[in-house]
C-alpha cells in the first residue's frame, strides 16, 4: 500500500495544452473534423466508414494515448436526415485529457463494433441495440441489456411513449406474470409551459430540429 | 465406450441472492466448482430515468440522481448542477462549494461504510456491518438536518445548495470527525489482518492497470490498480483544488487491495471534511440569479417580482442555452458523468449517464473466470456494485 504524491492539476493539463489539441486535430485532418463545444472540450464528427480508423489511431497513438472508452451512447434526432448520432467518450489518462467522437448515422445502417479496439465498448453497444435499435456488426454478443425478456421496441426513441405499450401483472389464475396494454386511469400530464409572449420562434420548435429543417431545404433548394 | 461430452453446469445466482447486492441475476457456466463464464443479466431495477429526464424541467429531473447510487446520493446530484452549470456558465458561491464538498464527501464515507461492511459479511464477517451502519446513520442524521431527508436528500441545485446549514451542524460534523478515526481502527482491527478475510479477497480478482483502463474502470478499482487517477484531483470541481489529501493507491490490483484503498480513502475524506469546514465563512448559499435560482421566502412576501420569478421557476423551470457538454465527478464508486444534450428549451434533449458501475459488471466476467464459485461473491463485494446506478 502507497501513497502518491500529490498530482498538481497545473502540472497535468496546462503544459501539453496548445500542442495536443493540434495534435489530435492533425492526426485526424483526413477523417473528422473539429466541432465547437463549451468550455474547449474537444469534439470531433467523423462519418460511419472512418469510425473504427479514427478510434484505433486515437487509441493507439503514443502522443495522444486515449487508452479508456469511458462512455458510448446515441442520441436521437427524428426531425433529421441522418436520424441518430453515436457519441463516444474517450479519455486519456496520461495526458489528462477528453476527446468526443460524434458520427451521425441513418436508421437502419449497420455500425461495425468498436470491441474489437475498447473493451468497455461491449456493454454500451448493448445498451444502444436495446435502447435505440441501432444493430452493430462483429458484436461478440449482440443481446439487448436492459429491458424485460421478450421486450419488443426501443425505449429511447423519441416516437416511443413515455408510458409505453405494456403493463405487468400477477395472474392468479394463471399463476404467472401477465403482460397487457397499458391502461392510464389518468390522462398523461404533458404540460405546456413554454410562454406564448417570450416569442415562440425558437422556443416552439426546439432549435436543434429547426436547424436540421433549414439544412434539409437548402439541400433540396439547392438540388432543384 | 465412446468419448463422452460433459456439458458445463449452469447456475443461476440471484437475483434473490443476499450476495447479489440487490437485483443482480449472474448466470453462471461452471465445470465443477470453477467458473467458466459468468453471464451477468442486469435491468431488473431498470427504470428508464433517461426517459423520464428528457420530460422533465432541469430542476424536477435532479431528484432523480438521488436514486441512482442511493447509498452516497449527494455526489450523483452534485454531477447534475455542475453540468447545468457549465452551460449556464453560472457562479457558484465560495460557502456553497465548501457545504457540497462537506457533503460530498460525507457521501464517500457513507458509500464505503456500506460497501466495506457488506463485502465483509459477503466472505464471512458479521461485525463490521453491525458497527458500520450505526456510523452510517450519524452521517444520515447530518444529511438530515441540512436537507430535511436521511437519504433523497435533493439538496445541491444549479447554482449552489438549497438552504444554508443550520446552527451547530458543523461542529457536530467535526465532533463526529474526532470520534470516526476509532471505528476505522476497530474496523481495520477485524478485517486488515484477519486471515479468513485475506484467504478470502488475496490474489482473487487480479486487475492489472492496462486491462482496468481497458474494461473502463475508474474510482478505487483503477487506483488499487495502480493508478494514481482521481478526478478531484486531475480536473479538480468547486472547492477541491484547495483541498490538500493524498490519492492512495494499491499494488496488487485483487479484491483486498480494493478493501485497503477505500479504508484509506475514508480517512482521506475526513481530513477534507475538517478542512472544508475550517474555510467557510458566511455568505450566500446560491447564486443570486432570478432567472435560475428562486428568490429567498422573505423577499417573496415583500416583492412581487420575487413572487413572479418564484412561480415561473418552479412551473416552466429555466431554459438553457442549446449545447452539448460531458460533464464528470469522482463519486465514492468511480467517474459518475453526464453526457448532457439541451436544445434551448426548458427539458434536457438528451442525458446520458454514465455510471461506473455499469463497466465494473460487465467486467465481472472476464474477473471471475477460472475462480471459484465463492470468489464470484468477493470479486462483486469488492468491485462495489449498486444496481440503482447500473440499471438507471
Amino acid at each position: 500500500m502507497t501513497t502518491a504524491d500529490t498530482i498538481h492539476p497545473e502540472m497535468t493539463t496546462n503544459n501539453t495544452e496548445p500542442s495536443f489539441e493540434a495534435l489530435a486535430t492533425q492526426l485526424l485532418a483526413n477523417s473528422a473534423e473539429r466541432v465547437p463545444s463549451l468550455k474547449g472540450q474537444l469534439v470531433y464528427r467523423c462519418e460511419l466508414s472512418k469510425l473504427i480508423s479514427v478510434l484505433k489511431l486515437l487509441n493507439s497513438n503514443e502522443n495522444l494515448e486515449f487508452s479508456q472508452l469511458s462512455d458510448l451512447t446515441a442520441v436521437d434526432y427524428p426531425g433529421r436526415i441522418q436520424r441518430f448520432e453515436l457519441v463516444y467518450q474517450l479519455l486519456s489518462i496520461t495526458h489528462n485529457r477528453r476527446i468526443r467522437i460524434i458520427c451521425a448515422i441513418d436508421e437502419g445502417q449497420i455500425v461495425p463494433s468498436a470491441t474489437g479496439v475498447y473493451k468497455s465498448a461491449e456493454w454500451p453497444e448493448r445498451e444502444v441495440w436495446d435502447m435505440y435499435g441501432l444493430f452493430f456488426s462483429d458484436h461478440p454478443d449482440l443481446r439487448r441489456l436492459l429491458t424485460d425478456y421478450g421486450f419488443e421496441g426501443h425505449p429511447l426513441r423519441k416516437d416511443f411513449p413515455l408510458t409505453g405499450y405494456v403493463e405487468v401483472r400477477y395472474d392468479d389464475i394463471e399463476r404467472r406474470v401477465a403482460y397487457q396494454p397499458v391502461q392510464l386511469t389518468q390522462e398523461y400530464r404533458d404540460f405546456d409551459f413554454l410562454s406564448p409572449w417570450e416569442g415562440d420562434q425558437e422556443l416552439v420548435h426546439s432549435s436543434l430540429n429547426a436547424e436540421a429543417e433549414n439544412k434539409e431545404n437548402a439541400k433540396k433548394d439547392g438540388g432543384s | 465406450m465412446g468419448e463422452m461430452q460433459i456439458r458445463p453446469l449452469t447456475l443461476n445466482f440471484g437475483p434473490q441472492h443476499p450476495a447479489a447486492h440487490g437485483v443482480l441475476r449472474l448466470v453462471l457456466e461452471m465445470d465443477g466448482e470453477v467458473i467458466q463464464r459468468a453471464d451477468p443479466h442486469i435491468g431488473l431495477l431498470h427504470r428508464g430515468t433517461e426517459k423520464l429526464i428528457e420530460q422533465k424541467t432541469y430542476l424536477q429531473a435532479l431528484p432523480y440522481f438521488d436514486r441512482l447510487d442511493y447509498v452516497s446520493p449527494m455526489n450523483q446530484e452534485h454531477v447534475w448542477a455542475l453540468a447545468i452549470e457549465s452551460a449556464l456558465q453560472i457562479e457558484v458561491p465560495r460557502r456553497a462549494q465548501l457545504i457540497r464538498v462537506m457533503f460530498c464527501e460525507i457521501g464517500r464515507i457513507l458509500n464505503h461504510l456500506l460497501n466495506l461492511t457488506t463485502f465483509a459479511i459477503d466472505v464471512g464477517a458479521m461485525t463490521p456491518l453491525l458497527w458500520g451502519f450505526e456510523e452510517r446513520e450519524h452521517l444520515m442524521e447530518f444529511c438530515e438536518r441540512a436537507s430535511g431527508a436521511r437519504l433523497h436528500a435533493a439538496y445541491f441545485r444549479p447554482g449552489g445548495v438549497h438552504q444554508d446549514i443550520p446552527d451547530g451542524l458543523a461542529e457536530d460534523i467535526l465532533n463526529w470527525c474526532d470520534k470516526f478515526p476509532n471505528f476505522i481502527t476497530d474496523l481495520e482491527t477485524l478485517l486488515t489482518d484477519n486471515r479468513i478475510f485475506k484467504q478470502r479477497t488475496v490474489d482473487i480478482g487480479v486487475l492489472s492497470a492496462d486491462n482496468a483502463l481497458a474494461l473502463g474502470m475508474s474510482g478505487p478499482v483503477i487506483r488499487a490498480s495502480g493508478l494514481a487517477w482521481d478526478l478531484r484531483k486531475s480536473n479538480p470541481y468547486d472547492a477541491y483544488d484547495e483541498m490538500k489529501f493524498d490519492i492512495p493507491v494499491g499494488k496488487t490490483g485483487d479484491c483486498y487491495a480494493r478493501y485497503l484503498v477505500r479504508v484509506e480513502e475514508m480517512k482521506q475524506s475526513l481530513s477534507i471534511i475538517k478542512q472544508a469546514i475550517h474555510k467557510m465563512e458566511p455568505g450566500p448559499v446560491l447564486a443570486q440569479n432570478n432567472k435560475i435560482t428562486p428568490p429567498r421566502r422573505g423577499d417573496m412576501k415583500m416583492s412581487m417580482e420575487s413572487l413572479i420569478h418564484h412561480f415561473k421557476i418552479y412551473t416552466e423551470g429555466f431554459h438553457v442555452p442549446a449545447s452539448e457538454s460531458y460533464t464528470a465527478v469522482e463519486a465514492p464508486k468511480g467517474e459518475f458523468g453526464v453526457y448532457l444534450v439541451s436544445d434551448g428549451s426548458n427539458k434536457p434533449y438528451r442525458c446520458k449517464i454514465r455510471a461506473p458501475g455499469y463497466f465494473f459488471m460487465a467486467a465481472v466476467d472476464e474477473m471471475s473466470r477460472g475462480h471459484m464459485l465463492a470468489d464470484s461473491v468477493a470479486i462483486i463485494g469488492s468491485l462495489d456494485v449498486v444496481f440503482g446506478e447500473i440499471d438507471r
